[in-house]
């Protein structure tokens, strides 16, 4: 027989005393970012797993509590950073709830466009990732390609490609650019062809099909106990969003289905993403044609910064108010909130307490990313490891969000 | 919006009597306040009751009143998927803050009462592996509280941390989680 490699195991090693301790990542493609596991070997069999998270742990919770409201929307950005504007989004709506106050309409479409632009984006990454982690180059360069013209977008509407926070309490930093209309329809119409391709580079490849199908299956049981949220939990056949159930903004006003598939594979939820990226471009198309004309910034110079820059150049008041909220923030009424949306990792939550300052008492962030990575405790006891690179793939982490 | 207000109200003191205070409703969200050993039973109660089904668990997080007292908090954000309600349970702590760990009704639990556990030092009883999650094995405080500097405490490797001797908690030692 041959001989097992020496461990030195924590307490109690005899039941393990065949297996291999294995470390993977911090640093490794497959992991998607700074994630490392702890596994333990039997062969190719993961006897168990310790995922061990922060690495990049920057306090954004502990940060936030010495910033003023405004200063916050780069850190959010930072969070998920594949799809900034959702974090942004739900962090402004956060905020409007305590204060009471409601961005004017056609900020509310230019937040829902910008989001659904950016689900279209991170999906497109984990959609090229997942089966580059399973041996199939092709699909993430043809991703990228379209993940580019995103960019451009993006950079076009706030000067950013990547961090763009370009959300506001109250409203968006600016109008939409001249131009941006053509470009963005030439983009709603190349889009779903490309979508097209990818499913005809992928549903047909049989080491992708078998490498994904009935791998890493999650009930839909499982999926609530464990916390699983998004696209993650709709691939086990829970029909649940919450630009749906609970409409924020103007997704009350938009028709999309939800995309829900009953497998709860690895498969399902690839699928799953790639149809939610087909509803995302029909939302932004009916974004664009029922976008009304009118203020993209709410109207309360104690909050926002008037559009009207004259205003601050001939009015003694409007000086004063403009001095003030740059140097100290505005108030928000003592209170607490739970305001949650649908990012394209899930429910991303933010948990204000205020004390009546200009900086909160304290926020939390429910970070979708941190709730579906833990459910790899859940899936891969007893897998190989080459299926539990296909399931951490396909649960879609984002590191910089599980580790705040 | 009031008829599942009184009912959740209703149902919870028909269980529970006068011990879970209610604190209203606000933002989408109905509150209340409970007592720290009572947690897992209302937790419970709130997933397995047939008209309020609170199944998921949306988070766990602490918070440092720092110097109110009693001091710390441990808060709990519940959905129910089937009537699309949310409900906010908040359990005030003493020092050293100690409640009742929920990952026996939510297996979901278990990494959100490490982060607690880790940034605010709340000890989560019944929690099978109670270990930190972002800071390293062998950080010395919790840097959650407010009385921990935001720029952490001078030594070799950090040079620009605050002054001052590192926090003891001799009665939270890292070493002795049951």
């Amino acid at each position: 027989m041959t001989e097992v490699t020496e461990l030195s195991l924590p307490e109690a090693d005899a039941p393990h005393a065949r297996e291999v301790l294995l470390n993977l990542g911090p640093q490794h493609p497959s992991t998607h970012g700074v994630l490392r596991l702890v596994l333990e070997l039997d062969g190719e069999y993961v006897a168990r797993v310790d995922p061990h998270i922060g690495y990049l742990h920057r306090g954004t919770e502990k940060l936030a509590e010495s910033f003023t409201y405004t200063q916050i929307f780069p850190l959010t950005d930072r969070l998920d950073y594949l799809c900034p504007p959702s974090n942004n989004l739900a962090f402004a709506l956060a905020v409007e709830k305590l204060l009471g106050i409601e961005a004017p309409i056609r900020a509310q479409y230019i937040r829902v466009l910008m989001a659904e632009l950016a689900r279209i984006s991170g999906h497109l990454l984990i959609i090229g990732a997942l089966p580059m982690d399973l041996g199939a180059m092709t699909a993430l360069l043809y991703a990228m390609r379209e993940r580019e013209m995103i960019m451009d977008l993006m950079e076009m509407i706030s000067g950013a490609r990547m961090h763009t926070s370009f959300c506001r309490v109250g409203g968006v930093r600016e109008d939409l650019p001249d131009g941006f209309f053509p470009k963005i329809r030439e983009f709603c119409d190349i889009f779903p062809n490309r979508i097209r391709d990818y499913e005809r580079l992928l549903e047909n490849n049989r080491v992708f099909l078998k490498r994904t199908q009935g791998i890493g299956v999650i009930s839909a049981a499982d999926g609530i106990d464990l916390g699983l949220s998004g696209p993650n939990l709709r691939a086990s056949g829970v029909d649940w969003d919450i630009r749906r159930d609970e409409p924020y903004e103007i997704y009350d006003r938009l028709a999309f289905n939800v995309i829900t598939r009953d497998e709860g594979d690895c498969y399902a939820r690839w699928r799953c993403r790639v149809e939610e990226m087909r509803e995302s471009v029909r939302i932004i198309e009916q974004c664009l044609d029922q976008m009304p004309d009118g203020p993209f910034q709410i109207d309360m110079p104690t909050i926002a910064f008037p559009v009207d820059k004259d205003r601050v150049h001939c009015s003694m008041e409007a000086l004063i108010q403009h001095f003030d909220l740059s140097a100290y923030g505005f108030k928000v009424p003592k209170g607490e909130v739970y305001s949650a949306i649908e990012a394209p990792k899930g429910e991303l939550g933010f948990y204000i307490i205020s004390d009546g300052s200009p900086k909160p008492f304290r926020m939390k962030v429910r970070a979708p990313s941190f709730v579906n990575l833990q459910a790899l405790f859940g899936v891969t006891n007893a897998r190989y490891l080459a299926d539990m690179i296909a399931v951490l793939g396909s649960l879609d982490p984002v590191m910089a969000e599980v580790d705040k | 919006m009031s008829a599942e207000t009184s009912l959740i109200r209703t149902l919870i003191a028909e269980r529970f009597g006068e011990a879970i205070e209610e604190l209203g409703f606000s933002h989408g969200v109905h509150a209340f306040a409970v007592p720290p050993d009572m947690i897992v039973e209302l937790c419970r109660f709130l997933k397995k009751h047939p008209a309020l089904r609170f199944d998921f668990l949306s988070d766990i997080c602490g918070v440092d009143h720092y110097p109110e007292m009693p001091r710390y908090e441990a808060v709990y954000h519940l959905y129910s998927l089937p009537n699309k309600w949310r409900v906010r349970i908040k359990c005030r702590l003493g020092d050293p803050p100690r409640v009742q760990s929920v990952t026996g009704v939510w297996r979901t639990a278990n990494w959100h009462e490490r982060e607690a556990w880790d940034m605010y030092g709340i000890r989560f009883e019944g929690h099978p592996d109670l270990r930190r999650i972002y800071m390293w094995e062998g950080f010395e405080g919790f840097p959650q509280r407010k009385d921990f500097p935001l720029r952490g405490y001078k030594d070799k490797l950090n040079p620009f941390g605050a002054e001052g001797p590192p926090p003891t908690q001799p009665d939270l030692a890292t070493n002795d989680i049951p």
